[in-house]
């Protein structure tokens, strides 16, 4: 469990790490916190000839709130968006989501750049990403470009960046008014990775029906699913219990496609979707009548 | 010291220099020079092999040597049987052992086919990259009765099957327990496989020394003396010649007792071939198949009872996985068929079992070593004629104990010490009653359960019963030698593995010697300081060793109490020994200290009496006549999420018997242990292998281990049966923890599914199985 043999750089500005990718192509990795890309490579299952540390690039580094919400840095640690007062204020999804990812230590180094650069199906973050509409800055040494997260996940493990782009900023949208939110998950263990998890937002109208909904899932799918039929459904009605159920249930069995693993085959994490599907939903509802006025 | 120390909960003598990272590990040995081993394994579980070319490998830079098994010559031969077949009638037995290096087959995937030899482990593994061994892929045995079938594949073509044994021990007459009985039930148990995991992986240093002609070992094991033994031997050297040494070692479980393992061959081979320094360090990928496992079983159980309940017999048939090569012999199908019988009277008794070859990595004892499955067959089955005859699952238990009266009890059948199966000593009911208050069943069972259930919840509770055979023969050995410091050293042939010997040793040598425990130094598992032994395994070191301590001090404080009854011109019964001193009793002024006595006894002038030895010093050996018989209750109470199948242990209690108790604090970590293993094992701990024998989940990411936040606080209580086979009264207490935790899962969880008659029939469970359990009891036909 030793790597094979590579080449380190540690540039210091974003425009020397952009010209290095560019250089090397795909050849080239970007190594952030390590916590995938390390041990994939001491298994050799990731062979990268040349390593661009970005640990040293100051600019990726930053929490701020502007325009987009909430942005985040690529760099910007798990840990600091989960102690984060700030996080918790303007996106109170991620914020919610932040603790389920691994284990402390990790997230001490892990970030929210990696996590959502990496793609993995059974990740908190993509699925977090799409419910809150978030949009991904990605740059290469010619371009720059804003992607939806709807469109930043491709595939297992695949995102939409090309060899020589590299994710730079990613903005987290500000909750609506009389909007609720919520995320869950079940792990065997905390701290693993989820069976099956989902976030949901709902939005209701000053009528008290909902006027819009989100209903993301992870680890039941190549990448983040968003069930979007469940969430057309609900627009439009009162977020009683039987309504919101239904959703769940019209998710689990119409919208994902589990493959089964070792913990949990197809049917058990179909189950879980209805099981979780449904509390999000619900607290999500009861959260947007919080946020209402009365 | 006026406070006994024997039976203290002292804190262990060892923790701070663990605890600060200063401890020696195989791993902390560096040496000038020292190269750095890799082997390519097999990522098949079967196949030939046409041709391993490692010429490309050899010229990698830093690459020192490449060897395959044609390189070792001679010395390419299979590892040693360690044990014979027990002294059974009629029994079959097929051995076969492992390779250092495979040899046109591999039979089980991550088999070592070549080693390398490099500057760096990193260029090693790159070496490895560029070996090409050329294969013929071979359908796997995987399962167990397929294994069985007349057109299998064969893991040894030259057996003509895949049988390593065929062994039926009877007792009594199970076809007349048959026909008496009012009821007979009947069922499939399933126990799958799962690997110690102990926190630190193998790992050896080995090192020839030209000048010296001597070859020092550094091994991860448990038994220093034998792996001393057998390297002698093989490499053709003297005893003296070899050293081996087991430092300190993040924990054994069982696996580190086996020998010899290819690596532990092969870096003593390559250290005298090379003339050199040789370090491997198993990674944790390598340990999910290079190390031994446990616990692939399967059995067609059935118990004949009276409709009170009263079990008049038991007939079980099984299958035991010995994975590829099966060195360790039988100790754990044997193990499985004598704890079956557990705390109870079973009249008549018919086990029968097919030992299996397959493709899968070697199986030898894991804590518990067999006895997992015993239990669990005979809890589950209890537990099932409980619900049939609407019996308590306590009170069918207690109803069916050997009463204490019994005691010597024989169960007739032999064990794994090849002795008739004896129980020495035991008391059983007093034990569940104290489980039965500390899990408070009654108030459970009537208030708290109903309450709950009301309410949506799914609560179960349970209580089995188990005995274990410890601290078996041959021998262990000590030597105690007061220094002329007046400090003790203590010697023994055992090796540690963090079972608190550094403290435990210790308090038995003060009993006898009157020092303070940190006064006491012990030194395990160095073949320079003490040439005999057998090994820690069995639950035995506190037995064997422990007991060998106690004869080796009683020893010298005749010698201590001789001399200074001389220097003192005193009677030796008025003497005493307290706080390193001799004095005359209640007489503090006349009294001399063991430092001045030790250095008496070892004087530069003069002569010695001939017949006497010089210093204060004696070596004993202690080997029981059998195994001391410990036994316990487990209790514990259950939630269910109904919804995603996630459990909750809200209380877990444990009532052990484990005869007189060195240390109660110590004792207490083996159990904390013991049970955390058990969790792991019935419902975290699995090994996935697919139809052809790889392994799916060779790695922590998925291969579950129970964390701090899955083991609940474990409430224990002791119930003290000195057994009447060793002087201490001490019986094994290492293993305890980890046998009936299977049986206790399955017992709750029917218990908080009992609506629905779910019945719990295999280990290791998980959220997904448990779905897929009460899926199918819902949908079962009622009966
Ligand atoms: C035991 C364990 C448990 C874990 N459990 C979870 C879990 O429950 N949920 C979860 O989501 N994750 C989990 N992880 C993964 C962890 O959260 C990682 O932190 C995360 O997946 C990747 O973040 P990183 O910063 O470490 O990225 P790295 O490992 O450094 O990189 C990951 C990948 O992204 C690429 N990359 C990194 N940054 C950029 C960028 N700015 N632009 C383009 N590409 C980039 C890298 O080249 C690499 O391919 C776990 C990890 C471990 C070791």
């Amino acid at each position: 469990m030793k790597p094979a043999a590579f080449d380190y750089h540690a540039p210091r500005t974003l425009e020397e790490a952009l010209d290095l990718l560019a250089a090397y192509g795909e050849d080239a990795k970007p190594l952030a916190g390590g916590q995938s890309l390390v041990p994939t490579m001491n298994f050799r299952l990731a062979q990268p000839e040349v390593l661009v540390d970005l640990n040293s690039i100051e600019e990726l580094f930053f929490m701020r709130e502007g325009e987009g919400g909430l942005h985040c840095g690529a760099m910007t640690r798990q840990r600091t968006v989960e102690r984060s007062a700030m996080a918790k204020q303007v996106a109170p999804l991620l914020y919610e989501a932040m603790p389920h990812i691994a284990h402390a230590q990790i997230r001490n180094r892990g970030t929210i750049g990696g996590s959502l650069a990496h793609a993995d199906p059974a990740a908190e973050l993509p699925a977090v990403a799409i419910a809150l509409d978030a949009s991904m800055y990605v740059r290469s040494v010619t371009d720059a470009r804003w992607i939806a997260a709807r469109d930043f996940y491709v595939g297992l493990f695949a995102t939409a960046m090309e060899p020589g782009e590299l994710l730079i900023e990613v903005a987290f949208p500000r909750p609506r008014p009389r909007s609720g939110w919520s995320f869950e998950e079940v792990a065997r263990q905390h701290g693993n990775y989820a069976m099956c998890g989902a976030a949901a937002v709902v939005e209701l109208s000053d009528r008290g029906v909902i006027e819009r909904a989100r209903l993301v899932f992870l680890s039941v799918g190549e990448g983040p699913v968003a069930a979007d039929q469940a969430a057309a459904m609900l627009v439009g009605e009162r977020p009683t219990a039987t309504v919101l159920r239904a959703a769940a249930e019209e998710a689990a069995t119409k919208e994902i496609d589990p493959v089964g693993d070792i913990h949990a085959g197809p049917a058990y994490r179909r189950h879980l979707a209805r099981v979780i599907g449904e509390r999000v939903l619900n607290s999500a509802a009861a959260r947007a009548f919080e946020a209402c006025p009365t | 010291m006026t406070t006994r120390q024997f039976g203290q909960p002292l804190k262990r003598n060892e923790d701070p220099r663990l605890l600060t990272g200063r401890a020696l590990f195989t791993d902390d040995v560096q040496l000038p020079g020292m190269l750095h081993v890799a082997f390519w394994r097999s990522d098949l579980a079967h196949a030939l092999i046409r041709s391993v070319d490692v010429e490309s490998a050899r010229k990698r830079p830093g690459v020192v040597a490449v060897y395959t098994a044609e390189d070792l010559g001679d010395f390419w031969q299979p590892g040693p049987l360690l044990l014979p077949p027990p002294p059974v009638e009629k029994l079959e037995f097929y051995p076969r052992t492992q390779v250092p290096l495979a040899k046109g087959m591999v039979r089980h995937a991550g088999e070592a086919v070549a080693m390398v030899v490099a500057e760096s482990r990193y260029l090693a593994e790159d070496a490895l990259d560029e070996v090409l061994v050329d294969y013929e892929p071979l359908e796997a045995v995987v399962d167990l009765e397929a294994a069985l079938h007349d057109d299998a594949p064969l893991v040894h073509e030259d057996l003509g099957s895949n049988v390593n044994a065929r062994v039926t021990q009877t007792k009594g007459d199970w076809a007349a327990a048959e026909s008496e009985a009012d009821l007979i039930i009947r069922r499939r148990f399933h126990y799958d496989r799962g690997t110690a995991a102990a926190m630190e992986n193998r790992g050896i240093v080995s090192s020839w020394d030209e000048r010296s002609q001597r070859l020092t070992v550094w091994d991860t094991t448990q038994a220093p003396i034998a792996i001393r033994n057998g390297l002698a031997a093989m490499l053709g050297l003297s005893e003296h010649q070899v050293r081996v040494i087991a430092p300190f070692i993040g924990g054994g479980f069982g696996p580190k007792i086996m020998m010899f393992y290819p690596e532990e061959v092969l870096l003593a081979w390559g250290a005298l071939k090379l003339n050199c320094s040789l370090k491997w360090i198993e990674d944790r990928e390598e340990n999910f198949y290079a190390t031994t496992q446990e616990r692939g079983q399967m059995h067609d159980a059935a118990i004949a009872l009276k409709s009170d309940g009263t079990v008049l017999g038991v007939k079980d048939v099984f299958l035991h996985d010995a994975g590829a090569y099966a060195p360790y012999g039988l100790t754990l199908p044997i193990n499985s068929q004598c704890t079956l019988l557990g705390p109870y009277v079973v009249p008549n008794y018919h086990s029968e079992f097919t030992s299996v070859f397959t493709n899968k990595p070697i199986v030898t004892p894991y804590r518990g070593a067999g006895r997992q499955h015993g239990v669990f067959v005979m809890e589950r089955l209890l537990d099932a004629a409980a619900r049939r005859l609407s019996l308590d699952p306590a009170e069918i238990r207690r109803k069916n104990f050997i009463p204490p009266e019994e005691f010597p009890f024989s169960n007739e059948i032999i064990y794994q010490d090849f002795a008739p199966l004896v129980y020495d000593s035991g008391n059983y009911e007093p034990a569940l009653d104290r489980a039965l208050e500390l899990i408070d069943y009654e108030r459970f069972k009537r208030e708290e359960q109903p309450r709950r259930e009301a309410a949506g919840e799914r609560v179960g509770i349970a209580v089995v019963n188990y005995i274990e055979g410890t601290g078996i023969g041959p021998y262990e050995g000590a030597r105690v030698t007061v220094e002329a410091s007046g400090k003790v050293s203590v010697a023994t042939g055992v090796g540690t593995q963090g079972q608190g010997h550094y403290t435990s040793f210790a308090q038995v040598v003060a009993e006898q010697i009157g020092v303070d425990v940190s006064d006491i130094h012990v030194v395990t598992g160095d073949t320079d300081l003490f040439y005999w032994g057998a090994g820690t395994f069995a639950s035995r070191g506190a037995v064997v060793a422990g007991n060998a301590m106690h004869a080796a001090a009683t020893k010298v404080r005749g010698k201590i109490l001789k001399l200074a009854g001389e220097k003192l011109e005193a009677a030796e019964e008025d003497l005493e020994l307290i706080e390193g001193r001799v004095q005359v009793k209640g007489v503090p002024q006349t009294s001399i200290s063991l430092g001045e006595l030790a250095a008496e006894a070892n004087p530069m002038r003069g002569a010695v009496q001939p017949g006497t030895e010089p210093g204060l010093e004696a070596t004993e050996y202690f080997g029981p006549e059998r195994g001391a018989t410990a036994s316990g209750v487990h209790a514990m109470i259950l939630r269910v999420d109904p919804d995603t199948f996630l459990l909750e242990i809200e209380r877990y209690v444990v009532v052990h018997d484990c005869g007189t108790v060195i240390n109660p604090l110590i004792l207490e970590g083996q159990i904390q242990g013991g049970v955390a293993q058990g969790i792991g094992n019935a419902f975290y701990e699995q090994l996935h292998f697919d139809e052809n024998g790889a392994l799916r989940n060779a790695s922590l990411m998925d291969y579950l281990l129970p964390t701090a936040s899955d083991i609940p606080n474990i409430v224990s209580d002791h119930v003290e049966t000195p057994s009447p086979l060793n002087p201490l009264g001490v019986k094994g207490a290492g293993e305890a923890g980890a046998i009936p935790v299977g049986a206790l899962f399955a017992q709750a969880l029917d218990d908080a599914y009992r609506d629905i008659e779910l019945e719990v029939r295999e280990i290791p469970l998980s959220p997904n199985r448990l779905f897929e359990l009460v899926g199918e009891a819902l949908t079962r036909e009622p009966a």
